[in-house]
């Protein structure tokens, strides 16, 4: 096991699905000449070329078009958006398209691809540089929604995605780029849509993902000083939300804290609540808590922001409130 | 040219005209759901362009497709199941008129969002370029498409990577009900080529021979490595732009007087006159045409519906 940060575990799944796969290739803002943005593809223009690592111009619609249209031909693109704040130039594509067009038609066409991007808020980038959307694309059936929280499982889960034959939003984290964490040495491939237990505990069940797993794993340590012991499961994909992992841990506790870093209303809480009110009624024993962004806006401000932002302290405070 | 090339180019655009006359028939049976774009009054531009291509060449269009879906193969009866919405249509039910496709017949769709379909044809063409071969992509699309962003970066990009991609603009006078002139900046549609740098053409779509030759001379520049390409294929459609159309945005002479350049006469009295085909032989080709259509149409209706489980089929590969 080596400690290395989720940019660098990231970078290696890319550069080692492109060293096995010809088929495999980048392209983005940025990503090539200048090195990525985030730095995930430093290097990779002068190791394997601009075919395979492609500049493009500033156009979102057409970076994701591109991409499902090399994917059609059997090509495993990897198509980088910036940020997560541009997908929304290339809504069209993403939802439109690489969600429907298998199932529009008959079940023709496959669509082995990747989007990559960057999620988040906290780095005083104000309203619409620093939205945590996640949810929003979650919501289309036909599209993965992958979202990695530590280091092992980026690198892990971007393997298997660039391997999947479905297309896939891949959703790193901006202010999870420098963290660290142990990576296995040895190859390996995480699946798909499969929640994990991040830590093992019987009073509170926490559900979160992404960032949210680090903030909560804080809050996590803080309560075990005062003898609490939370579960924390990690979602990692929200779509397909593996839900069962959540019930199991939420039978045992009987009481959840959901963390989510996007807006509250119509997001993972919602869902995850619903889902735990619908499928385990019974072992109910306090109302299930949510914690999300306040519903403003994110302000550039950096108090505001991070009162905007979910807090250690607000998981800590809820996961005693559910007690 | 053989004499056999310039017969099957007369079925095939009689072929689509029978078709569309069955499905708006059917759709007032209220048999078809939805939305239907019928092409009559365009079939020469499809018939063209699609005669010229090479089988590796991969064809992509919008929503108006049932022209380009006769062209490139695929039986009328598999045209009519989809628009039918049977288990036996092209796209299993599940497209409709809009999305018809045909993968063995590299007939990428019948795509429904105006212009979202030319950034994929970027990536067609690039697919092909990436693995070294020298099929060419054709893009086909509406004189509307060309005012949406998805027109301009897609143009943009296709010439910055020197891709293989025919685009062909399909300027049949409106954009639903909004004439060129009142949606675009310029008149010529050929124009936007030159604010990329774009070779470009202007075709009479009304003439099928036309419309085959500009396209067999683009497709060999682009096959050799000359990048893209905007034709603009002048056309018109004589139905409104959907089923239900009221129509009040043109005048009915207008649409009298293209009808007076109909392709599918053109062409005819082009074969006749040249003594390539006598009017007993079109007239047996237009039979043929009739029957298939009347075979279709049958097949169509008595083909099964989808079975419930096809509704959570195909959502994913894996």
């Amino acid at each position: 096991m080596a400690r290395i940060t989720y940019r660098e575990a990231i970078s290696k799944a890319l550069w080692e699905e492109m060293e096995r796969d010809p088929s495999v290739f980048i392209l983005g803002e940025e990503v090539g000449v200048w090195g990525g943005t985030y730095a995930v593809t430093r290097g990779f223009y002068d190791h394997f070329g601009p075919k395979r690592v492609l500049d493009t111009p500033i156009a979102e619609a057409t970076i994701v078009g591109a991409a499902i249209g090399a994917a059609l031909t059997g090509l495993r693109p990897v198509a980088e958006l910036m940020t997560i704040n541009f997908a929304f130039a290339a809504m069209d594509h993403i939802v439109n398209q690489a969600a429907k067009l298998r199932y529009m038609f008959g079940g023709q066409f496959t669509l082995p691809l990747v989007i990559r991007t960057v999620s988040g808020g906290g780095r005083q980038l104000a309203a619409t540089h620093s939205q945590t959307p996640d949810v929003v694309f979650a919501h289309f059936p036909g599209l993965k929604v992958v979202a990695p929280g530590t280091p092992e499982d980026a690198k892990g889960l971007l393997k298997a995605a660039i391997r999947s034959n479905d297309p896939i939003l891949f959703i790193e984290h901006a202010t999870l780029y420098p963290v660290r964490g142990e990576v296995p040495d040895e190859e390996y491939l995480i699946p798909i849509g499969k929640s994990k237990v991040q830590r093992p505990g019987r009073d509170v069940t926490i559900v979160t993902y992404s960032k949210m797993l680090e903030l909560s794993m804080k809050a996590a340590e803080q309560l075990a000083e005062e003898g609490i012991e939370v579960e924390i499961v990690d979602l990692r994909s929200l779509r397909p939300l593996d839900i069962e992992p959540v019930i199991q841990s939420f039978k045992k506790t009987n009481r959840a804290v959901i963390v989510e870093e996007g807006w509250r209303s119509y997001g993972v809480g919602a869902e995850v609540a619903a889902r735990l009110y619908e499928e385990a009624f019974d072992y109910v024993d306090a109302p299930i808590r949510r914690i999300a962004q306040k519903e403003t806006p994110l302000p550039y401000n950096r108090t505001l922001e991070q009162m905007a932002l979910p807090q250690v302290e607000e998981i800590v405070r809820a996961v005693k409130e559910v007690l | 040219m053989d004499k056999q090339l310039y017969l099957d180019l007369y079925y095939q655009m009689v072929l689509i005209r029978l078709v569309e006359e069955a499905s708006a028939q059917l759709y007032q049976q209220g048999k078809i759901g939805g939305f239907l774009h019928l092409y009559i009054g365009q079939e020469a531009v499809s018939t063209g362009i699609i005669s010229a291509r090479q089988p590796k060449d991969r064809v992509i269009t919008a929503y108006r497709d049932h022209g380009v879906a006769i062209n490139v193969g695929i039986p009328a009866k598999l045209v009519l199941a989809e628009l039918l919405g049977k288990a036996t249509g092209v796209s299993k039910g599940k497209g409709g008129s809009m999305h018809l496709a045909d993968v063995k017949r590299n007939f990428w769709g019948g795509h429904a969002i105006v212009g979202a379909h030319l950034p994929i044809a970027v990536g067609l063409a690039l697919g092909d370029q990436y693995q070294g071969s020298d099929a060419v992509t054709i893009c086909m699309f509406g004189d509307g498409a060309t005012n949406i962003g998805f027109f301009h970066e897609a143009l943009n990009l296709s010439k910055v990577w020197n891709l293989p991609v025919l685009w062909v603009c399909e300027n049949n006078q409106y954009g639903m009900g909004t004439a060129v002139e009142r949606a675009s900046a310029v008149k010529e549609i050929r124009q936007k080529a030159l604010g990329y740098n774009m070779p470009n053409s202007r075709v009479n779509g009304m003439d099928v021979l036309e419309v085959r030759q500009a396209t067999l001379e683009v497709l060999d520049q682009i096959r050799a490595g000359g990048g893209p390409h905007l034709m603009e294929v002048v056309t018109y459609r004589y139905r409104g732009h959907s089923m239900g159309d009221p129509e009040r945005y043109r005048q009915a002479e207008e649409v009298k007087r293209w009808q007076e350049n109909d392709p599918i006469g053109i062409y005819r009295r082009h074969l006749e006159t040249r003594s390539i085909a006598t009017p007993e032989e079109l007239d047996e080709v237009e039979r043929r045409a009739e029957q298939e259509v009347t075979e279709a149409v049958r097949f169509a209706e008595e083909s099964p519906e989808p079975p419930p489980e096809a509704l959570f089929e195909d959502i994913y590969a894996e």
